[in-house]
Order: structure tokens, then C-alpha cells, then sequence
């Protein structure tokens, strides 16, 4: 394990741990606002979309919007997949073999 | 006929099993309760054991091709214990984001964990630090999810925390076995990221995502934070993310609270 994996593993456990002792802790001394509580569900789906989507349409840093971009293709196939099916496997599946099969192919 | 089944369900309570107990000793009655709200904390928490198994192998192979050490990728399970979060660091380590970054990131993801800790803290706020703090570390949506059910059955059981702690424990083991695994096998594949099967990652992602967005304002936010992703790239340090996430937050808040103000003004 470098020194680097090491800061970012101790700097996780801190974070990861501290919120979800900060209540049990404190106890009673502290209210979540309303608008607080209500924004707390839109921080996965938000932090998900804005690692996904650069990933995609810039798999090696470079813009590569085109159907010759296997991720996209593979990202495309697996949005449709799981819009249809609604399960996680399946949506993973399709993904992958979509991307292997643009390999394989082109 | 009720006022009949309610007569009766008075008598043995008060007559019936309470002359039994008065002659077991407290201790052993005690323990016995403990020893079953743990054990049906373990019961209902197997179905999530399932659902957790595909996310611990599935994180295992995206980080043995994202470049995080196994060791690192390990210790990140046993320590951190947060599957989205995990999912979302070995995601960053792959685009190369500086630590500080990712640490907020997980900052930031983690804090829906303060809804849950808010709810359960009724329950657990008389207990004593030992209790406090593990239960505290093993907190998850599933076995808070669990756990907020059986605290709201009104009862009086003293050792209602004993089921938390089943759920915990069974959540954790189970997680570790997995992520485990999922190490193992991703390692076995040669090559992976030159495979190119870190494509795994995004495609997890979308999978994770899609049962997220169930209305209008849900959508607005990721669709925001997506646009935000783009426009934000040139920042340094990987900033964009935390910047579109915020973006994406807010225009889903503005978005529901529109929405709000539209069905009240048509139902006037």
C-alpha cells in the first residue's frame, strides 16, 4: 500500500465515520433543517452522474463522441437495459458484453 | 368477537408466561431476549446479504482495474464499510483525483448518513458509548432500513439494539466475504484495464443511477449534474465533480420545490 492509498484510506474512515457518529454523539444538541434533510437524496444520484458521464464520453481524456467510443456504445446499451429491465445485473451484463462485442467487431 | 380475542390476549399476558418468568432468574431472561433480537436481526437482514453480494463482487473487480492496490482496496471495506462511497473512490483513483478530492467526495456522499443517524437516535440516544460507536461504524441503508422497522414496533423490549447490532454484524461479514472475492477474481483476469473492462465501472454506475430517477425533479438533477460534469473538465484537481454535484443538488431542490408550488396553486 503506497503513502498516498494510505492518506486517502484515513482520510475515508475519518469522514465516513464522523457523520455517521456525529448524531449518535452529539445526541440531542443538533437538528437537521428541512431543505438539509430534503437535498441529502439527490447527492448520490448526482455524484454517480458527474464521474459517469466524463468517463464515457472521455474515456482516455480526450472528447470522443462518436459510435467508434466502445464505453459509449457500452454505457448507451446499458442505459436502455436498465430503463427496460430494472435490475442491476442485467444492466451490467448487457453493458459489458455490448463493450466486448465492439471490441471484438471494429 | 374482538372485545372476546383481546380478553384472552390480557389474561395470558398477565396470568399466563409473566408467573414463568418471575421464577427464571433476571439474568438468564435478559440474555435469552438479547440472544433472540440478535438472531432476528441476523434473519431479516439475509435477503439484503443477497442484494449486497453482486455490489461487493462487482466493487472488487473495478478495483482490482482501477489501480488501487488489493491491500488498499481491502482495508478500504474493512475500515470504511460504505458501499457508494467505496464504488465512488475507486472510481475517482481510476481518473487519477487528487486525495483531498476524494475524501470530500465521500464527505459529500456520506451525508445521507445524517438522516439515518437522526431517525434511529430516539432509540439509541440512552445507550452507552460502547454500544454507540460500533453501531455507529456498521451503519448502513440496509441495515437502517432494517433496523428503523423493528424500533418502531411499539414494544417494550429493552434489547431492541441487540437486533441492530445482528443486522450490523451480518451486513459486515457478509460485505467483507464478497468484496473479498470480487479482489480474487478481478485479479485473475490479466490485464484487465487493458481489456478495457474498466468499463465496467461507468456501466455499474448507470445501473446504480436509473432506479434513483423516478421523478421530474430527480431527473433535472442528474441531468444537470451531468451537463456540469462536462462544462466544469478544465478545472483542476478533478474540482468539476464536487462543483457539478452541488449544481446537480440544487436545480433538483429548485425543481421540487416548483413542482411543490405548482400542485398547490392548482388544487386551490
Amino acid at each position: 500500500m503506497s503513502a498516498n492509498e494510505a492518506w486517502m484510506l484515513a482520510g475515508m474512515v475519518a469522514v465516513t465515520f464522523g457523520i455517521r457518529y456525529l448524531l449518535f454523539g452529539l445526541a440531542d444538541r443538533i437538528r437537521l433543517a428541512p431543505w438539509l434533510a430534503e437535498s441529502l437524496n439527490f447527492i448520490p444520484p448526482a455524484v454517480l452522474t458527474a464521474i459517469t458521464l466524463p468517463a464515457v464520453l472521455l474515456p482516455r481524456g480526450d472528447w470522443f463522441v462518436s459510435p467508434a467510443n466502445p464505453y459509449l456504445i457500452a454505457a448507451l446499451l446499458s442505459l436502455i437495459a436498465g430503463v427496460v429491465t430494472r435490475k442491476l445485473l442485467a444492466t451490467i451484463a448487457i453493458g459489458l458484453v455490448g463493450f466486448l462485442a465492439h471490441r471484438l467487431l471494429f | 368477537m374482538s372485545d372476546h380475542r383481546s380478553g384472552q390476549a390480557d389474561t395470558t399476558t398477565v396470568d399466563g408466561p409473566h408467573d414463568i418468568r418471575q421464577e427464571a432468574p433476571l439474568s438468564n431472561q435478559l440474555s435469552a431476549l438479547q440472544r433472540d433480537e440478535f438472531v432476528s436481526g441476523v434473519r431479516d437482514t439475509l435477503p439484503l446479504l443477497l442484494g449486497a453480494l453482486p455490489f461487493g463482487l462487482i466493487y472488487g473487480a473495478i478495483a482490482a482495474t482501477s489501480g488501487l492496490s488489493i491491500a488498499a482496496a481491502m482495508a478500504m471495506s474493512v475500515f470504511v464499510f460504505a458501499g457508494s462511497s467505496q464504488f465512488i473512490a475507486v472510481g475517482l483513483v481510476a481518473a487519477q483525483t487528487p486525495v483531498a478530492i476524494i475524501v470530500l467526495t465521500t464527505l459529500i456522499v456520506n451525508l445521507r448518513h445524517l438522516l439515518y443517524s437522526a431517525t434511529l437516535l430516539p432509540y439509541l440516544k440512552d445507550l452507552p458509548q460502547r454500544w454507540r460507536i460500533p453501531l455507529a461504524f456498521w451503519l448502513t441503508d440496509e441495515t437502517f432500513a432494517v433496523a428503523v422497522h423493528r424500533f418502531q414496533r411499539n414494544d417494550s423490549s429493552p434489547c431492541r439494539h441487540w437486533y441492530q447490532l445482528g443486522s450490523s454484524i451480518a451486513m459486515y461479514l457478509n460485505w467483507q466475504l464478497w468484496c473479498f472475492l470480487g479482489l480474487l477474481l478481478g485479479n485473475r483476469i490479466p490485464d484487465a484495464q487493458g481489456w478495457g473492462l474498466d468499463v465496467a465501472m461507468p456501466v455499474t454506475f448507470i445501473g446504480m443511477i436509473i432506479p434513483f430517477v423516478k421523478t421530474a425533479p430527480m431527473a433535472v438533477c442528474v441531468l444537470t449534474a451531468g451537463a456540469a460534469a462536462l462544462l466544469t473538465l478544465a478545472l483542476p484537481y478533478k474540482l468539476g465533480i464536487i462543483v457539478s454535484a452541488f449544481a446537480g443538488i440544487a436545480s433538483g431542490l429548485t425543481a421540487q420545490r416548483m413542482l411543490r408550488a405548482k400542485t398547490r396553486t392548482t388544487r386551490r
